[in-house]
């Protein structure tokens, strides 16, 4: 793994520019990001752990036992499995397509699978309604047949599904660009079912960018608030996921819950950007 | 490629690989991406004229809605390059220089992506706010919305510069640091204008982000009408008070300036040829 | 290529958390609903979820409560009303206002008949008061103190939260009981709102807000302001000499499942334990037996709904999303 980017291994960091007075230019440069990163990032995480052992260790045991916690937890493991399976699934399907189309359906489509990350999850909560809802275009059939999608599993999940669409097509499209479609032409001369090409030539190529891929879903699904609070009904013990927990021990007057339940979910997301950091590609890496 | 193993079946024509990302694969991606997407969408834009245009019109006119887009894109841009600052110069701190813990703040600035909203809002509350040890309380104001958004949106420029920095040729800068230039110089002659696309790409997705932020500021903004009410709360709002038709106007409008800017960075990925996250 | 053993550790911790989520999850949620029992679903508004948490339990030790489980949920009285409409599962509904019922007669979801009862459809009542901090320092005791230069006001969005209708008419009812003219209130209720430095959804979240330390007064149920108090907050109210009567409704979904269920918890509600348990917890019980052994202050000037107009003609000319006064104020125009 390298060390520093770009193999120039003799220039020493900052000679050029910013370090003509290497001290001076370089700790100002170094306190500007240190202290913008403290306030905007490390005090306000701080924070979390501070106001969730304000009473101490026992209150943060109880309310980890709470049994809406519990399900909580379960609800949004259940929702975060279903939306990587799905969207790898369908991410690597579609970045094989995106792969292999240039030209105007090709934009047509990269802009297709990009649009759910400008999309407010506001505006996600609303379209699933106004589909899914009883007065919405698919709702009120399905209602009438006892099948609940709003304000219940499915709709959050679809939800879920939504805002973490793009980040395996994105992160696999390029990969299959680079490998080209010469090794799959050659293997299906040489008689392999595609399955087999499939397995033995494209998956290792694009393993790691499928692993960040799903590393970036699953913490965007996990973190998801704004378009569940839409769907979700706020069932006690139901259809609340950590995040409507988190809110909903607020309300209760239970700070110390309120705020084991957001430690819960800093220390996931803390997980999953470790995890971000050693799956990344390459050259992205300092 | 596809013709020089075609020379070797002479007579097949152009070799087309079987199976995955054929034909079927193309309908199921396209089926999928429909059901979640585009269908949802559709809804929206339908709903928000299907009360006709005046409604439509009146919807995105009132002086309330006016006031929360004025609001919404002036914060985000300003947001957008505050951080676009804050961003190159954070990620040059981190390519260009060498401390103890440095991959730890490296990884640490994915932070705020993989950060509930929820959570962001709740710490920023508790921190910036009316109880706020450090004696800062800008909570309901639009400097609270504005810290809000500067946390949410501090990866997007960050991770956009950072690998066009480490691919950057240091010849070009020591020859003209040989030649004389002052640091200042160098910085803004050489090595700004490499960053350019680098740095659009990371601008469009940190405003893009920040104009539909909903979870971490509908705790902090305090949601006054003309003050400091941002149009995603707006449109909450007129979802919660049984205005659909309202909701999906204003909706309407938001998307349609995320279309523009997604356009752009498309164009702009494009010509810069990197990958954007 | 990062490398496959640096790269295991991670995902094994993801993996094991995720074992773990789902074991802690079928632990915690496989209690509810025991063998052969129902599950009710209760749509409630944001306040009364420490009482409902006390009454559901003493429900499911009668007889007709055994083997009951009830869900409950608890938003913005108006959000709750639309999410029902929209199809979120309820049995049992109970909100701040009989609007956000009537919205569901006309759905189909409620009987037209609910509210034809002795309580009128009624459960539990209270009044609009001040909330203020400890030993009110600002010294607000009338509805003109509200609109002293300075004084930030915190109230929940009207067009969401039942509350906030009630406060808008407690404050509108107040100006004409003090003698002023339909106009003068209009614009009274514009200076209000000129005062108002945060508007959440709920009555609950309005409350939180109050409680992080921002505003010097907040209007709310008399209700929230004792739950406060009970659950430790330091905070004082006071209750205007004009002030509205507030009563919330409850009802009986006819589109349940478990019809019988739902109106044997709704009797329930009615019964001298229940009331007894509201009013610990703030309410005013409608129940005159109990109301009688519990002392509320009276405010001299006390009023209702019926007296400003009743809610239907006051939702269309106060509340309507395109033409009411209210709306109107929020947007920035003239009231009227």
């Amino acid at each position: 793994m390298p060390a520093n980017g770009g193999g120039h291994a003799a220039a020493p960091p900052l000679a050029a520019v910013g370090g003509g007075r290497r001290g001076a230019g370089r700790w100002a440069l170094r306190g500007a990001a240190f202290g913008y990163l403290a306030l905007i990032l490390v005090v306000p995480l701080g924070m979390v752990g501070w106001r969730a052992f304000g009473d101490g260790v026992g209150p943060v045991l109880d309310a980890l036992d709470n049994r809406f916690f519990l399900h909580a937890l379960w609800l949004t493991a259940i929702i975060t499995l279903i939306t990587v399976v799905a969207n790898t699934i369908f991410g690597v399907a579609i970045a094989m397509v995106l792969a292999r189309r240039r030209g105007v359906g090709g934009a047509i489509l990269s802009a297709l699978v990009t649009l759910p990350l400008a999309v407010s999850p506001v505006i996600v909560g609303l379209a699933l309604v106004l589909v899914w809802g009883r007065q919405g275009w698919f709702g009120g059939a399905l209602a009438d047949q006892g099948i609940q999608v709003i304000f219940a599993l499915p709709g959050m999940v679809l939800a879920s599904i939504f805002i973490s669409l793009p980040f395996v097509a994105r992160e696999v499209a390029p990969l299959l660009r680079e490998i080209g479609t010469e090794q799959q032409e050659a293997a299906a001369t040489l008689g392999a079912s595609p399955l087999q090409t499939f397995r033995r030539i494209t998956l290792p190529a694009i393993r790691w960018g499928i692993a960040y891929g799903v590393v970036l879903t699953t913490a965007r699904a996990l973190g998801e608030y704004g378009a569940v609070a839409v769907v979700s009904g706020h069932l006690l013990g139901r259809t609340e996921t950590l995040t409507l927990h988190v809110e909903d021990r607020f309300q209760a007057f239970d700070i110390v819950g309120a705020y084991t339940a957001a430690l819960v979910l800093a220390f996931l997301a803390l997980l999953a950007v470790v995890t971000m950091h050693l799956t990344r590609p390459k050259e992205s890496r300092s | 490629m596809s013709g020089r193993l075609a020379a070797l079946r002479p007579g097949l024509g152009p070799l087309r690989p079987r199976g995955f990302g054929g034909p079927l694969t193309l309908g199921l991606g396209t089926c999928f991406l429909s059901l979640i997407v585009l269908i949802p969408l559709a809804a929206v834009i339908w709903r928000s004229q299907s009360d006709g245009a005046d409604t439509f019109w009146a919807a995105i006119s009132s002086p309330r809605a006016v006031s929360a887009l004025q609001l919404t894109v002036g914060i985000s841009l300003a947001v957008a390059l505050i951080n676009t600052v804050m961003g190159i110069l954070i990620a040059w701190v981190l390519v260009r220089d060498r401390f103890p813990g440095r991959r730890l703040v490296d990884a640490l600035i994915d932070m705020p992506f993989a950060l509930p909203t929820i959570v962001a809002g709740l710490t920023m509350i508790a921190l910036y706010g009316p109880r706020s040890p450090l004696g800062v309380d800008v909570a309901y104001t639009r400097a609270g919305i504005a810290l809000a958004l500067l946390f949410v949106t501090l990866p997007f420029v960050v991770r956009a510069v950072q690998p066009v920095l480490m691919e950057l040729d240091r010849e070009v800068e020591d020859a003209a640091a040989s030649l004389g230039a002052k640091p200042r110089t160098i910085f803004l002659r050489v090595i700004l204008p490499n960053l350019r696309p680098a740095v659009l790409t990371g601008v469009g997705l940190a405003f893009s982000r920040a104009l539909g932020e909903f979870g971490s500021v509908v705790l902090i903004a305090g949601n006054v009408p003309f003050k400091t009410e941002l149009s995603s709360v707006l449109i909450f709002g007129h979802i919660e008070s049984g205005n659909p038709a309202g909701a999906a106007a204003v909706s309407v409008v938001l998307l349609a300036i995320s279309l523009v800017v997604l356009v752009g960075l498309s164009i702009g990925e494009r010509m810069g040829g990197d990958r954007a996250r | 290529m990062p490398s496959p053993s640096r790269l295991r550790l991670p995902f094994v911790a993801l993996a094991c958390l995720a074992a773990l989520a789902v074991a802690a999850g079928c632990g915690g949620s496989g209690s509810s609903g025991g063998s052969g029992g129902t599950t009710l679903s209760l749509v409630a508004y944001s306040t009364p979820r420490e009482a409902y948490g006390e009454i559901v339990p003493a429900f499911q030790k009668t007889a007709a409560g055994k083997d009951v489980e009830i869900q409950q949920s608890f938003a913005a009285s108006g959000e709750q009303s639309r999410a029902v409409e929209a199809g979120l599962p309820a049995d049992v509904v109970a909100f701040s206002l009989e609007p956000d019922v009537t919205r569901l007669v006309k759905a189909g979801l409620v009987a037209p008949d609910w509210n034809a009862g002795r309580y009128r459809g009624m459960v539990t009542d209270s009044v609009v008061v001040f909330v203020v901090r400890k030993g009110n320092p600002k010294q607000i005791k009338t509805w003109d103190d509200l609109i002293q230069p300075g004084i930030q006001v915190v109230t929940p969005n009207p067009l969401t939260s039942g509350g906030a209708q009630w406060n808008v008419m407690a404050a509108y009812g107040a100006q004409l009981k003090l003698g002023r003219s339909d106009a003068q209130a209009l614009d009274y209720l514009a200076s209000l709102f000129d005062h108002v430095v945060a508007q959440d959804k709920s009555a609950r979240e309005a409350l939180q807000t109050f409680l992080g330390g921002k505003g010097d007064v907040m209007l709310a149920y008399e209700n929230e302001a004792i739950a406060a108090q009970q659950a430790g907050e330091s905070l004082d109210y006071v209750v205007p000499d004009q002030t509205i009567l507030i009563e919330n409704p409850v009802a009986v979904v006819s589109k349940s499942q478990h019809l019988p269920q739902a109106q044997a918890f709704v009797r329930f509600l009615y019964s001298p334990q229940a009331q007894r348990i509201f009013a610990r917890r703030g309410y005013r019980p409608v129940v005159g037996a109990v109301l009688a052994r519990f002392t509320f202050l009276a405010p001299p000037a006390l009023f209702t709904i019926a007296d400003v107009g009743g809610w239907p003609s006051v939702r269309e000319r106060f509340f309507d999303p395109e033409k009411g006064a209210v709306t109107r104020i929020l947007q920035g125009q003239a009231p009227a």
